[in-house]
Parts: C-alpha cells; structure tokens; sequence
C-alpha cells in the first residue's frame, strides 16, 4: 500500500546562519546516513531477538539434535549393544559436537551479535530446515529463488495500478462531482477489504464455478518449457485472478486519495491564477498541479518499489503463489530463522536506501526543499 | 453533548453514513446477544465438541434456508427423542411391551444421508427386544431389523444389510422412500407421512427403553455445518463480538496512543522526540505481518497476545508523521501561549489542549482503521494462527480453505464468514469516511 500521507511539513527556507551549500549537504548525508544504517541495525536485532524468541528457538534446536542422537543410539546396532555407560557417553559426545557444529554452545545473546553482523554484511548463511529447489541449503539461494515469482506478480500490479489509479486521478480531479467521480467515493469503502479476501471471492467465481481460470499457482502443472511461448501464456492466465485480487483490494480507494490529493492542490490561488489566464486544463495540470505534487507521488512510487519485494504471506497462501510471502510464513512454521532473517535484512537495506536517496530526490524536483534544511517529515 | 448532536445531525445527510451505522448497530446488537445466548464456555465446549456433541448434524452441508431459494427441496435434518415426548411412547405393562411410535412428514424431492436410532435402555440382566418396522405412506409395511438392545445401541439405516438385500438397485437409505412401481432409473419419491414403529419386549418390569431418532439430511441449521458436524452458527454468532471487540481495541488503542506519543514528543521536543522518531524508524524497518505470525507461531496465539502485539506494532506507524506536523502547528498558537504563561503544567497542556485539537483527525481515522483490524485478525486465522479456542469468522474461512470448500463446491462455508467479514469492513469504513468529510470540510472541496 503505498503511503498517501499528505507531506505538507513547513519546510522553512528561514536561513539562520550562512553555510556553505557543501558542508550542509556533506553533514546532512553523513548524519542521515548513519542514523539510517543505525535503525536497520536496531531493526534487524530486534527481529532476530524475536525469530529466536529470545534464545527458545535455540532450546528448540537442542531438544531435536538430542532426540537425533538418542533415536540414533537406539536404531545403530553398533552403539545399541555397548554398555550403558559408553552408550550415554556416546549420545552426548554426539550431542556436544552437534552444539558445536551450529554454535549452541555459546550464550543466546553472544550469538545474537555474531548473526548480527553477518546479517547485516549479507551473509546470510546456511538455512535449519529449508532447502532450495535445486536442494541447496544456502539462504541465499533459497530467498533468491523466491524472488523472481514475487517481482513478476508484485510488480506487473503494482505498476499497473499505480499508472492507472494517476491517470484516472488526474482524470477525476478536472470532472470534480461528475457521475464517475460520484462511483468512485461511493465505492472507495468496498476497499477496505484485503486483496486475499476478494482472491477467494475471485477463485470462488472463477475457478470454482465458471472453471475458466486456474485456481492458484504460477504455472500449469507440469509446467511448461521455462522461456517458452506456452510458459508465458500460462503464467499470464495465472496471474489474471491475483491481479484482480489486488486491483479489487486498492484500486477505487487510491483513486478516491489521489483525486482529494489532487483537488487539494487544484484550489490554490496560484492555480486559479493559471484559470484565469486562460490556460488549457492540460497545461494547468502539468505545470501547477503535478508540479507541486511530484514528490508525493514519487514516495509513493518508491514505497512500491520497496513494497513489491516483500510479497504478501496470506495473498500469496490463498493463491498457492510461490513468492517470499509464502516462503516467510513457511520458514516461520519451521522455525528456520535464517531465512526469515534474511529476508528481513533484504528488505531493511532497500528500505533505509530508498529512504536515503528520496531526501535527494525531493531536493532535485522541489526547488522549496533543500538538503540537510529544516525539518525532514520522514523518520 | 451538544457537538455530538450536531455531528450526529449532520451524519444524517450522508446515507452512507446512516447505512454505516445502522449495519454497525445490528452488530453490536448480535454481539451483546451472542454471550447471552451462547454463554463463553458453552460456546468453546461447543466448537471444539466431536461427534458426542455434533453427532445430529450431517457433515458439510448448506443452511436450511437456501431451500427458499430451489425448486427441489432439499431433506432437513431433524431429530425426535421419545426422551423428550417427541414420539408416541405406549407402555404395555401387561405385557411387557413397550410401543415408541416415530411420526414425520417428509415433502421433499432429494433424499436424507443417513438415518439413525440412538437407543438408550436401563436393564437388569435381560437384554430388551426390538422390532423396528418402517410404514410408508402409500401403507407399505417394511420391517428392518429386530436386534437385543445394549444399555447404549446405535442402529445405521445405511448399514443395515437386510435393508441392503432388500433395495438391490439403490442403497438402504434410498430404498425406503422410493416408490417400488416407479420407474428404477428414475425413480419417484413417496411423500406423506411416514412412521416408524419400534416394538420394544421386554424380560423385566424395570426395564425402559427410550430411543432417539436422527435424520441426517442435506441441509441443517441456519448457517450449515462443517467437516466436524459442527453447527457452523456458533462461530458466526460469537465471531461477531470478537471481530468487533478486536477492530475497536486495535483501532482505539493505536489511535489514541499514537496521537498521546505524538504530542508528547512535539510538546517536549528535544531529545524526547529525536527518540520518538527513531522508533519510528526502526519499526518500519520490521516486517508487522511476519512478526504477528511468529508471535503466533512461538509463543502464543492467544487473541489478547495479538492483540497487544498488533498495537505495540502500530503504535509508531504512520500516522506519528501526521500527528507530529499537526501538533508542530498547534504548539504554536497563541493559546498555547495563553496557557503556558498562566502556568498550566505540562500534562495539561498536552492532554486538555493539544490532543482535543487533532481530535476531528482522530475520530474518522479511528473508525476508517476498524476494518483493517477486523480483517488482520481473520488473516491471521487464516494462516491457522487464530485463537485456539475462541469461535471466530476467519477461523471458518480457515477449515473452509483447509478442507477444500471451494474445490468441492461448499460454496456457503466460505460465503457466510466472508460476506459476514465484508459488510463489517464496509459499514466502518462507509462511517468513516463520512465522518472525514464532516470533520474536514476540506475533502468537501470547493
């Protein structure tokens, strides 16, 4: 969901001392830039803290590797058959070695530190439970793996919808009251509802009784040669339900912001101003509208960039869609908490990184911000 | 009081707005009424009951209501205990007889899964006799079976094999209501009252004999029922107070102390809000969903832990930002001003004149924000993270989804919580959007 907070933070352009433009912009980066690295820091510590349950999952992983052991006491006729003493010594000197092995050894919180900073230097490590399809168990290579099916459907409708909810936006915005403006406040309530639940209704009607469009997944089954015609075809049919899952979920609901966002900035004198002197609407709305508004929508369009890498766990659950939503919830159920982790960390780098540049970005299209100036709204 | 009144006045002109309210006033109503009707723990012995509780009730079938709706009528299922004086109970003292006679009408076009008899009889040694004969009402005679009753006796119509040798063509069930000149590929059903007899001898003077018939039709109930039998009305009717109770704690609890943080760092200022906005930041950095699920997973998938939990998360979202530069305006005006030079402490001035200014803010948010909340906790259920023992609309949506329901065309079973959860997200979020134009006429536009 992109952010639609109206940024209308007074940026004052008050100068309390001279500066020079470098410096100010020099310390302004260095400041942002470490206060970010800083909260992806605490962000990603806190997460492991909370995918290790504050070390439980560890007394987890202790509890299985002795059973493993025990249970391998038992089935190996070798070791069934010695004395009890050697036998018991046996299962624990397997047992130390297996804590070794994976770190058990060392205190929670010690290892918290460590896996901090491999997280945090992307090296992700290997994964408890998971495995790739191709049977790695590299963390990386599972998550990569996850990523193309959650790019393809997340970003096919998340920059559909975005140019679509702009355009009819902009559209609504010059027809304020008209009949399809009237539609759209009427229905902006139905979006209240998430895109996994108007996905059952949508597989209900579809799939189930009209039997026309698959019920969930990316590909037929058996799939199709990967880069073929076919391949394409059947992934385009699978993702028609899910789209219109996500188009049911926001699409009248971001017109109806973007319309009052819109509108909002249509009423300034300076606008009435342009009326006046006879501009076309087209000119209007593309020199003292957009203008104005451009670093809304661009957060808006960077906050989807960020959004589509994270997938959605229940959407992609009710569409039996193998993304990292999917593959998140999974890693949760399995208590693998490498994986969720690293994807944790993927997402806070992207975060921290769009929210670094934005800051730039406003100062290139807004000549009224400056970098490093008074009073920047985003945390 | 009298501000209430005029936005009350004022909602009047939005029909959405009176829609919103009308459906959110039926539910708070059904909400107050399920814990009366259904007390708590009666409501969870009752949904996590198996076959001692449910046993009446066919498994996977729609509501009795959608037979409004077809043309073939669809069996209902009902009960009758000779228990409960719903069959003829003759007592033949003289000769040890004891004659339960089992009445019903049956005008429809399908026919029941299964029939059964539950018997229940108290003995001393001897073992009572029963005969059970079946009368049609075109006055065919079937005898079905005669058997020595236990203390507890369960007899299957669609097991019985003398019932089974007798109906060739169709099964044992089918058998009985099927009018034997008909045509055997399509075969005609007798309507009319039927009757079945149970001849009950008994050894003993003590002895009693009460027997419970079961008919498991192809609808039950005004919600249907799922895999378990299970009624599923009791989930819909105590999901209400729960989707509703959830919504509003969520949405109050994280509006209200949101706005409170927010004002308290802007009023400070300083390093108070330095903080405020770096726990901002660190938790847009952590993923909400993934966390709830874990909490789910690890720890406790208790309602009120997730509850907690969604508000600790939400807390410092968003709507901080909004707040903030609000209350960057309100901070300055001469008010303020007026109030800090008579010495009015720092509490007060937040709470008695900061925070009612962002108030018109609040309230649409607040209300706009339910749906969301009502819906995060049937997501969460169906994820199979719901509460473990609480009744609740997603977790129906979950069973429906994990058995199937769509892929075997139990439509109803995914409908009923589905719609249920729509209308809710709807009316709060009609309400509320209302409210937004009323309190901030500048949405109205020009």
């Amino acid at each position: 969901m992109p952010e639609k907070t109206v940024n209308n933070s007074s940026r004052s352009v008050i100068r309390k001392k001279p500066e020079s433009t470098f410096t100010r912009v020099a310390r302004y980066t260095l400041v942002r830039g470490i206060t970010l690295f800083l909260t992806v820091v605490v962000g990603v510590f806190l997460t492991i803290i909370i995918a290790n349950m504050g070390g439980y999952v560890d007394e987890i992983r202790k509890g299985e590797i002795q059973e493993t052991y025990q249970q391998a006491a038992i089935l190996n006729p070798a070791i069934r058959n010695l004395p009890p003493e050697e036998r018991n010594k046996w299962v624990e000197d397997q047992i130390r070695l297996a804590y070794k092995r994976y770190g058990l050894d060392q205190p929670f919180l010690v290892r918290a530190v460590i896996y901090l900073r491999n997280a945090l230097t992307l090296d992700l490590g290997r994964s408890l439970n998971m495995t790739s399809d191709t049977g790695s168990r590299q963390v990386r290579l599972i998550i990569l793996e996850r990523i193309p099916p959650t790019l393809i459907l997340f970003g096919t409708s998340g920059f559909l919808l975005f140019f679509v909810e702009l355009f009819f936006a902009l559209y609504l915005s010059r027809r304020y009251g008209s009949f399809w403006d009237k539609v759209v406040v009427t229905l902006a309530p139905m979006n209240a509802a998430p895109g996994w639940f108007y996905g059952i209704f949508l597989i209900l009607i579809f799939a189930a009784i009209l039997k026309i469009l698959p019920f969930g997944g990316m590909v037929d089954a058996p799939p199709p040669p990967r880069w073929s015609f076919a391949y394409f075809v059947s992934l385009l049919k699978h993702m028609i339900l899910p789209i219109m899952a996500i188009a049911a979920s926001q699409l009248v609901l971001s017109v109806y912001s973007w319309r009052t966002f819109f509108l909002i900035y249509s009423s300034e004198d300076y606008v009435e101003m342009a009326k006046a002197k006879g501009l076309t609407s087209r000119a209007i709305e593309q020199r003292y509208v957009l203008r104005p508004t451009l670093p809304t929508i661009i957060t808006s369009f960077a906050f989807l960039l960020i959004g589509i890498w994270t997938g959605a766990p229940i959407f992609e659950t009710v569409f039996n869609w193998p993304g990292l939503g999917r593959q998140i919830y999974q890693a949760i159920g399995l208590f693998d908490v490498p994986v969720i982790v690293g994807e944790t960390v993927i997402f806070s780098y992207l975060l921290a990184i769009t929210l670094f540049l934005l800051d730039f970005v406003y100062a290139l299209v807004d000549p009224r911000v400056r970098v490093g100036g008074q009073g920047g709204a985003q945390g | 009081m009298n501000n209430l009144k005029r936005t009350l006045r004022e909602l009047a002109r939005y029909p959405s707005a009176i829609f919103g309210l009308s459906i959110i006033g039926i539910l708070v109503i059904v909400g107050i009424l399920a814990p009366i009707l259904i007390p708590y723990e009666r409501a969870i012995e009752l949904w996590r009951g198996g076959e001692e509780i449910w046993y009446a009730n066919p498994r996977n079938v729609p509501p009795a209501w959608i037979n409004w709706f077809r043309t073939k009528k669809l069996v209902e299922t009902f009960t009758l205990d000779s228990a409960k004086g719903e069959a003829e109970k003759l007592v033949d003292s003289v000769n040890n007889q004891i004659v339960l006679t089992y009445t019903f009408e049956y005008n429809y076009d399908t026919f029941p899964q299964e029939i059964i008899f539950y018997f229940r009889a108290q003995y001393k040694q001897q073992k009572p006799f029963v005969s059970i004969v079946w009368y049609t009402p075109d006055g065919r005679q079937i005898p079905i079976d005669n058997l020595a009753l236990s203390t507890t006796t369960t007899v299957r119509f669609s097991q019985n094999e003398r019932l089974a040798r007798r109906f060739i063509d169709t099964s044992p069930v089918k058998g009985l209501f099927i009018d034997p000149t008909s045509d055997v590929k399509n075969p005609t059903i007798v309507k009319g009252t039927y009757k079945i007899v149970l001849t009950v001898t008994s050894f003993e003077p003590e002895t009693n004999v009460d027997a419970e018939l079961v008919v498991h039709g192809q609808v039950a109930g005004w919600a249907g029922t799922d895999h378990r039998r299970r009624d599923l009305g009791v989930a819909i009717l105590w999901g209400t107070p729960v989707a509703l109770l959830f919504g509003l704690m969520a949405a109050l609890g994280t509006s209200v102390l949101t706005m409170i943080i927010s004002a308290v760092g802007t009023w400070y200022g300083g390093w108070v809000d330095e903080l405020i906005q770096r726990i901002t930041g660190v938790n847009l950095v952590l993923p909400f969903l993934p966390i709830l699920i874990m909490v789910g997973t690890f720890y406790s998938r208790s309602i009120w832990i997730i509850l907690s939990v969604t508000i600790a998360l939400s807390i410092f979202g968003s709507g901080i930002v909004t707040y903030r530069s609000v209350f960057l305006q309100v901070k300055e005006s001469p008010y303020i001003e007026a109030a800090r030079s008579y010495g009015a402490s720092n509490a007060r001035i937040i709470l008695m004149y900061m925070v009612p200014r962002v108030i018109p803010l609040l309230i649409p948010g607040l209300v706009t924000s339910v749906p969301g909340y009502v819906f995060l906790e049937a997501s969460l259920a169906v994820l199979g993270l719901g509460d473990p023992v609480l009744p609740t609309w997603g977790k129906i949506i979950n069973d429906a989804q994990t058995n199937g329901a769509l892929y075997e065309g139990l439509y109803y079973w995914v409908l009923e919580p589905a719609v249920l959860l729509m209308i809710t997200g709807l009316a709060f979020a009609m309400l509320g959007f209302s409210l937004d134009r009323i309190f901030n006429p500048r949405l109205r536009g020009q």
